[in-house]
C-alpha cells in the first residue's frame, strides 16, 4: 500500500483548500461575487476577492486598498493576518494554501518542454519578488495616481491571479463588464499567458520571481512554527533531497531559506529519514 | 537549569493578534469588507 507522504497528499490538499475558499458556485453561474461576512477576513494565499467563488479577501488586495487611502494610516488589520499566517506557516502557505501556486504546480506537470527548476540568473532574479513588493505593492500603492485616486499597482498591472480567477470567469458571464474591456485587460491577459507558458517549463516562476506574498512569508520562514527539520547526524549526504527539491535547496538551506515552500518533496526523497516536518518546539 | 525561551513564532502570533485588535478599533475590517464585496475593476483589468 502506498504511504501517505506529504508530497503525495499535497496536491489533493491544495485542490480541496482551493475549492473551499472559492466555493461560491452561484457567483460563477451568475457573474457575481460573494458578499457575505467571511469577506471581513483575509485568506493566507493569493486569492483575488473578485473571483466569483472567493469567500474571503485577498491579503495583498486588502493591503493595497489600505495604502490607497487618502490619509495614510498603518494597515494593522492586514498586518495582523500576515503576522499570524507567517509566524505559524511561513511559506508553507505558498506550497499548500495558495490557489495560484496550485495552478502553477498543475501546469508544470504538463509533459511539454524540457523541465527546469529555475531560470538562468536565478540568484539575481529571485530578488524580483522583493522589488515587486516594495515597488508595486508599497510605493506603487502610495504614490501612483490615476487622476486624483491612488491605484493598487500590483493588482492593476501585474496580478495574474486576478486575471485568471477574477477577470476570466466574471467577463465570461457578466455582459455589462464585457463592454468595458480595453488595453489594460489585454496587458494583464498577456502577463497571465506568459506566466502560464513559463510555468510549464520552469517550476512556479511567479512564486520564485514575482510574488510579493512569497517575499513577505519568506521573511517568516526561518522562525515559523511549521518547519522541515534536518537531522545532520543521520544524513548520508546522498543528495537526493536536493535533486527532489523543486527550488534546488541543499538540506542545510531547507529549514532557513526564504525560498523553501515546504512542499515536502525532500522529506519523501530522503532514504535515511533525516528530513521531517515538525513544529518548531520539537527542535 | 534549562532556560525557557519564548519561541519567535509565538511572539509573531501575539503581535499579529495585537495588530488585529488595533485594526478592529480602527474599523479596518469594515474597510477590507467594503473593498472585497465590490467587483475590483483594477484586479480584473478594466479599471
Amino acid at each position: 500500500m502506498k504511504k501517505f507522504t506529504p508530497a503525495r497528499i499535497r496536491t489533493w490538499f491544495q485542490i480541496i483548500y482551493t475549492i473551499m475558499t472559492n466555493g461560491y458556485a452561484y457567483g460563477f453561474l451568475k457573474g457575481k461575487i460573494y458578499k457575505g461576512p467571511l469577506k471581513y477576513a483575509c485568506v493566507p494565499g493569493l486569492n483575488c476577492y473578485s473571483c466569483p467563488g472567493a469567500v474571503a479577501s485577498c491579503p495583498l488586495g486588502a493591503l493595497q486598498n489600505a495604502l490607497n487611502k487618502r490619509n495614510f494610516e498603518v494597515p494593522f488589520a492586514v498586518l495582523g493576518f500576515f503576522f499570524i499566517f507567517g509566524s505559524v506557516f511561513g511559506r508553507f502557505v505558498c506550497g499548500w494554501l495558495c490557489p495560484f501556486g496550485l495552478v502553477q504546480d498543475l501546469l508544470h506537470k504538463i509533459p511539454l518542454f524540457k523541465k527546469r527548476k529555475q531560470l538562468p540568473k536565478h540568484h539575481i532574479l529571485k530578488y524580483g519578488k522583493y522589488v515587486t513588493l516594495v515597488g508595486m505593492v508599497l510605493i506603487g500603492s502610495v504614490f501612483l495616481f490615476t487622476g486624483f485616486a491612488k491605484i493598487p499597482a500590483f493588482c492593476k498591472f501585474l496580478c495574474p491571479s486576478g486575471t485568471l480567477f477574477g477577470a476570466i470567469p466574471l467577463l465570461s458571464t457578466n455582459k455589462m463588464l464585457q463592454g468595458q474591456i480595453g488595453g489594460l485587460f489585454f496587458w494583464k491577459l498577456a502577463v497571465l499567458i506568459a506566466i502560464v507558458l513559463l510555468s510549464i517549463k520552469v517550476y512556479r516562476p511567479f512564486c520564485q520571481y514575482l510574488c510579493p506574498l512569497g517575499a513577505i512569508y519568506g521573511w517568516f520562514n526561518k522562525f515559523s512554527l511549521v518547519q522541515i527539520r534536518w537531522e545532520k547526524d543521520s544524513c548520508v549526504s546522498c543528495g537526493k533531497c536536493q535533486e527532489a527539491c523543486p527550488v534546488n535547496l541543499s538540506p542545510e538551506q531547507i529549514s532557513v531559506s526564504s525560498e523553501c515552500i515546504r512542499c515536502g518533496k525532500c522529506v519523501d526523497a530522503c532514504p535515511a529519514n533525516c528530513l521531517k516536518f515538525c513544529g518548531k518546539r520539537e527542535k | 537549569m534549562k532556560k525557557f525561551k519564548i519561541p519567535k513564532w509565538s511572539i509573531g502570533v501575539a503581535l499579529g493578534v495585537i495588530f488585529l485588535v488595533l485594526g478592529a478599533f480602527g474599523d479596518q475590517f469594515a474597510e477590507i469588507y467594503r473593498k472585497a464585496v465590490m467587483i475590483c475593476l483594477e484586479c480584473i483589468g478594466i479599471g
